[in-house]
């Protein structure tokens, strides 16, 4: 399959990039490729300019440092499975990008791309939301920072705007006693998330003192599960008080839950629980 | 146009392509390396795996042009002096093939696995081909085979 014709061109510092994206409309950027590539052999999208961002170096890299991890635009999924610093700061990103698709995709695919298309079955909006993340931008009115509850705008609809480049994200290191983790049902093909579930939860003396989870796969953005939450602040976690916080999932889930023809609605909101708490389980078992 | 240069195998190649021609069609096409096989062109099945930079990656979903300047080794390049490959030699050993048309791609993915796993457990090696499909063989006698690989070097 082949795409529409368009013309490349290839930045090669990230002032370059944001240059070549203000002067030509119409123009996306490529990073990965992974969910770009296949939309515009499928003729979803035909953009008429690419500007491939590929090789622009200020995107690269991970760093941790006063308490957070500074993450480039153009890290892989693979690169973040295998670090060392983000499995011990963010465990939630490190199982999630580890099962990311497939071991071709992670090798290929990024985080920025990742988070810019957000696809409401992708694994990263949801850990990133539930792990409280920053997202930096830089576009044709300078660098500014957007959280990631104010992010995801709706079905592969973020803050990053047409002329805009996503350059770092932003994860608070894990503070003491904090855990976290990623449980999901994939689809057996695409590994896509059917039913995804961040969770991060602060253990102190025993009793839980904050708590986040964070659902994709149902909804066209992450679904934070309030009511679940709040179930589980106050408590000692065990067997029963998470079972007791997973089922009400359904209520923060409310009627915008989406089905296709792999899985229906129904199907989605009834499997939701379970991964709830086995993704808080797992969290509540790594607080230290 | 834009012109491509690309190292195939170890040897600088070059070719003029439509920014839009993917990695598997030149390699395939203007490089007459017809190893790499093309089966969903849907980024699902890995028969067009190959490694770019030393890492595998799905030539159907990589435009020719991002991979100008890199090194690129497809199944061709594997065999040295007429020896086949220690993964290739455990593919004919354990029968890890039958139509062959998924070998190349899970071949290239297992070069991958062994480099970052050199002892690997059934279930990595599973972990390892999951983006590779076999419309024959069942996957056993695929894991057989990277085992026996992985046991050999
Ligand atoms: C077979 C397959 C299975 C997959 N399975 C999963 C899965 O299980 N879970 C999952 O989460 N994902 C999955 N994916 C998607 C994968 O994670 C993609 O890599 C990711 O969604 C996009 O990242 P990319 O770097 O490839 O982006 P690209 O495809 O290059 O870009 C995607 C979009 O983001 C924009 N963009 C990219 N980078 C930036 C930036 N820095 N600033 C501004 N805009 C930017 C592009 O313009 C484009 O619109 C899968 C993909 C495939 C092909
Ligand atoms: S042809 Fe590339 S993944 Fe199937
Ligand atoms: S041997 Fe026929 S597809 Fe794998």
């Amino acid at each position: 399959m082949y795409a529409s014709n368009f013309n490349y061109l290839r930045a090669g510092t990230l002032a370059e990039a944001s240059a070549l994206l203000q002067k030509n409309p119409g123009a996306k950027v490529l990073a990965g490729g992974h969910s770009l590539i296949p939309l515009m052999k499928l003729r979803l999208a035909s953009p008429t300019v690419v500007i491939d961002i590929g090789r622009v170096p200020e995107l690269r890299g991970i760093s941790l440092s006063g308490g957070a991890l500074t993450i480039g635009a153009l890290t892989t999924h693979a690169e973040l499975a295998a670090s060392a610093a983000v499995q011990d700061a963010a465990q939630a990103l490190s199982e999630a990008a580890g099962h990311v698709g497939d071991p071709a995709v992670r090798n290929r695919g990024t985080i920025g791309g990742n988070v810019a298309h957000a696809d409401p079955a992708s694994d990263l909006p949801a850990v990133l939301t539930a792990l409280g993340a920053t997202f930096h931008i830089t576009g044709p009115g300078g660098r500014r920072s957007v959280q990631a509850s104010d992010f995801f705008k709706g079905m592969m609809n973020t803050a990053v705007g047409e002329h805009d480049i996503l350059t770092t994200i932003e994860v608070p290191a894990r503070a003491a006693g904090q855990g976290s983790a990623y449980a999901k049902f994939e689809h057996p093909a695409s590994r896509y998330a059917v039913v995804g579930v961040a969770a991060c939860v602060i253990v102190n003396g025993g009793t839980c003192v904050a708590a986040s989870i964070v659902l994709c796969g149902l909804t066209s953005t992450p679904a934070r599960a309030k009511s679940g939450e709040q179930a589980l602040v106050g408590q000692a976690l065990t067997r029963e008080t998470i079972a007791a916080a997973a089922g009400k999932v359904g209520t923060d889930l409310g009627s915008d839950v989406l089905g296709d023809i792999f899985a229906s609605a129904e199907y989605r909101a009834a499997v939701a629980p379970v991964y709830v708490r086995r993704a808080v389980e797992a969290a509540a078992s790594r607080a230290r | 146009m834009s012109q491509v240069a690309i190292i195939v195998n170890g040897k600088a190649r070059k070719a003029d392509v439509e920014p839009r021609m993917l990695l598997v069609h030149v390699l395939r096409e203007q490089f007459n390396l017809t190893g790499t096989h093309l089966g969903c062109d849907t980024s699902q099945c890995g028969a067009c795996t190959v490694l770019v930079d030393g890492r595998s990656a799905k030539s159907c979903t990589i435009f020719a042009v991002q991979a100008d300047g890199s090194e690129v080794t497809t199944i061709e390049g594997l065999a040295t002096d007429g020896q086949l490959h220690p993964l290739q030699k455990g593919f004919w050993d354990a029968h890890g093939l039958q139509c062959g048309y998924c070998t190349p791609g899970m071949i290239m993915s297992a070069v991958t696995l062994l480099r970052d796993t050199p002892d690997p457990t059934e279930a990595q090696i599973r972990e390892g081909i999951a983006g590779n499909l076999c419309r024959c063989t069942g996957y056993q006698h695929i894991v057989d085979a990277i085992q026996l690989a992985a046991g050999r070097r």
